[in-house]
């Protein structure tokens, strides 16, 4: 009987098992960039007016910014409003999801502001349109004046918790603008919002300026000018206006930029032909020689972590790019491919490393592995160089000379931004001919 | 004598009466036989590439537009909905400080991992599989790992045949369905192990009746942000698809499925 029984339980077990559950893989999807509605914000009726803002179309003008972010990356596709069905006020509240849905979003977006004692009050709310229910929302109170940076920000958190990465839109990029002719070129310095926004000028346009880099708090910036016709590494207060040369070198320094703790300043020192890298630390003011070659070694860029330099050194005759500990020791060549390679730049995540190469006449930017494997090159063209990583790791930001002129006798240079896919080349705005990008890390971290 | 008989009868007679009172085929008229009409049997992946007649396609076509123009009138919303009272939703807390930002409500369905550690249907296996084989036998206890083992997180290797409800047609029509509602979240990394399986129960008619992430726990846990982009995608792109491409037969089969997405390939490109 008990064996029966055993039999009768087994071929149960036995028939479920013939009703196996079905397994289908999915490895691949559509690459096209996520539909998203970006409704207007409501302004709420008991707004109160303030200095130069146009209350009304405030709402409209932020939900323009946080569009134009979405577009810059390639990976969203904002709707367009004429398609929206629901006025704003109510969309905030409740949206209505199946009617979102037939205009094919898969997120929304909404929004209210209320300008009232001299404060601006903006609350968002992110919308799962498939799922109908709410991913985020928050709010935030400022001077009426900061609207833009409110939009960025928004922007910011909608885009991490769309593709799980830290924003990039409220940043700045601090670059080299350019006027005049090739021959009697003014070069000054400029800082902009990364979307083009609110340049301003730092520096007059009597001396010459290149390679301007932030620090990691964004309020100091070193750069490189003419000090009694003499090259020579610069320190800028951003806030204050205060500048000031960079210890006593007696020689020419070049090429800066800060270590990730914002304490020391990395740069290359030149005399008698023969150029090595030194760090300063900005406090003290001590100096500590880290390469000794009879090569030019030059473009130091530190690791996120600190513990490696990322240089460029024609030591083995042709320039190729260096990795070393940040003392100097344990050098280790990691180009070995044709052509020139120059101004490496370790990304804020620290996986990848960013360069130029030069072959035969052409110019790439490109990004490798920090062992120079994985050799990825990005874009070509007739010249470009600088690139900046965006905070997030995500997009370069580099300068393109193109010639201009009906016989190309001119040239322009403008900023381009590159995701690090080789996807989505862009122009980036810029009230002047632009060079020398550099791209501050997230304002409101 | 006689009155016994009477009785026996009586009673007799009561109970055949209450036989064909209770047994209801006694009532059922004759079944109506349709005429036999004789069918070609064909494979299912080649009708998949007959064309449809013109005529039929036009048919096809007039009805699915009919469809479409009902669908939009149906979910036009509703006069009251727009009349909610606007303090139904909380308004975000006010904040003193410039700038400052603060987190109002975030995910409010999420389920926290001490309330909820393993899914309904990931319970249901553990019963039916290693409870019962060790019941029966010590020897099915291997049989019983082995069964865990798959359960582990790795792509299905296993192709689903006729046995397992689904014809290869028809799972690639299942699964070139979801390709196309799938948006992938492009700034995902590549060499992170980001499986996301999804168990669905579905009706006939394709529409889902439930859906459930089966690594949900791992969602709201630190430094998964990444993963919870991509669950949330994939469970985006099924409801997007409803309904599922279904074969019409074999319901018991195929009620229960699970989707395994994948995006290394796609990432790697």
């Amino acid at each position: 009987m008990k064996k029966i029984l055993l039999v009768f339980i087994l071929n149960i077990f036995l028939f479920n098992k013939s009703f196996a559950l079905i397994e289908i893989d999915i490895t691949r999807g559509n690459l096209d960039p996520l539909p998203i509605a970006v409704s207007p914000l409501y302004v709420d009726i008991k707004s109160e007016n303030y200095e130069g803002i146009k209350i009304k179309e405030l709402g409209e003008d932020i939900s323009k910014i946080i569009e134009d972010n979405f577009k810059s990356t390639g990976l969203f596709n904002p709707l367009k409003k004429e398609a929206f069905v629901q006025k704003p006020d109510i969309a905030h509240l409740k949206p209505r999801f199946e009617d979102w849905r037939l205009i094919k979003a898969q997120a929304l977006v909404t929004g209210k502001l209320l300008v009232i004692n001299g404060k601006l009050k903006v609350e968002f709310r992110l919308w799962d349109l498939a799922a109908a229910k709410e991913m985020t929302a928050l709010a935030f109170t400022t001077t009426p004046s900061n609207w833009r940076r409110v939009a960025h920000i928004i922007s910011d958190k909608i885009y991490e918790r769309l593709t799980g990465e830290e924003g990039y839109f409220d940043t700045r990029i601090i670059y080299v603008a350019e006027s005049g002719p090739k021959e009697q070129r003014v070069k000054k310095l400029a800082i902009m919002d990364q979307d083009g926004a609110n340049t301003k000028y730092l520096t007059l346009g009597n001396e010459l300026v290149l390679t301007p880099r932030f620090n990691p708090t964004n309020q100091m910036v070193t750069y490189m000018s003419y000090f009694r016709n003499m090259p020579r590494v610069y320190l800028l207060d951003i806030e204050t206006g205060t500048q000031e040369v960079v210890g006593n070198f007696p020689g020419m320094t070049f090429a800066p930029r800060f270590s990730p703790d914002g304490k020391k300043i990395v740069m290359s020192f030149a005399k008698d032909g023969n150029s090595d890298i030194y760090t300063m630390d900005i406090d003290s003011r001590v100096v500590e020689r880290i390469t000794n070659h009879s090569s030019i070694d030059t473009s130091p860029s530190f690791s996120p972590d600190g513990k490696f330099i990322a240089f460029n050194s024609d030591r083995s005759g042709l320039q190729q790019i260096y990795v070393m500990r940040s003392d100097g020791s344990g050098v280790k060549r990691i180009t070995f491919g044709n052509g020139i390679y120059g101004t490496p730049v370790w990304s804020p995540r620290g996986d990848l490393i960013a360069f130029t190469k030069m072959r035969k006449g052409r110019f790439y930017i490109g990004v490798m592995r920090t062992d120079g494997s994985g050799e990825r090159l990005l874009t070509e063209n007739y010249y470009q160089e600088a690139p900046s990583w965006s905070p997030n790791g995500r997009v370069l930001v580099f300068y393109r000379e193109t010639k201009s002129g009906s016989k190309g006798e001119g040239f322009t240079a403008k900023l381009w931004s590159i995701d690090i896919t080789g996807y989505n080349e862009r122009r980036l705005k810029t009230e002047t001919d632009a060079s020398d990008p550099s791209w501050s890390s997230l304002l409101s971290k | 004598m006689i009155r016994s008989l009477i009785y026996s009868i009586t009673f007799h007679s009561v109970l055949v009466l209450l036989t064909i009172l209770s047994l209801p085929f006694m009532l059922r008229e004759p079944i109506d036989l349709p005429p036999i009409v004789s069918v070609e049997l064909i494979q299912i992946t080649d009708k998949t590439s007959i064309p449809y007649a013109p005529k039929a396609r036009k048919i096809i076509e007039e009805t699915k537009k009919k469809e479409e123009e009902r669908l939009v009138s149906e979910q036009a919303p509703p006069a009251a909905k727009a009349k909610e009272k606007p303090d139904r939703i909380p308004l975000p807390n006010e904040m003193k400080e410039e700038k400052k930002i603060i987190k109002k409500k975030q995910n409010p369905e999420e389920v926290k991992p001490e309330i909820r550690q393993s899914s309904e249907f990931e319970k249901k296996e553990i019963v039916d599989t290693n409870e019962i084989a060790a019941l029966i036998d010590k020897a099915k206890e291997e049989e019983a790992v082995k069964q865990t083992k798959t359960d582990k997180i790795t792509q299905s290797t296993q192709k689903n045949s006729f046995a397992t409800g689904l014809t290869l047609s028809q799972e690639d029509a299942l699964r070139a369905q979801i390709f196309g509602c799938w948006s992938v979240p492009l700034g995902l990394p590549y060499d992170e192990n980001l499986l996301v399986r999804i168990k669905l129960q579905l009706k006939k008619d394709g529409t889902i009746m439930k859906s459930e992430i089966l690594d949900h726990q791992r969602m709201n846990k630190p430094g998964q942000k990444f993963y919870k982009v991509l669950a949330e995608s994939a469970l985006r792109a099924v409801r997007l698809c409803q309904p599922l491409k279904v074969p019409p037969t074999g319901y018991d089969k195929w009620k229960n499925l699970q989707l395994n997405f994948n995006p290394t390939e796609m990432l790697k490109g």
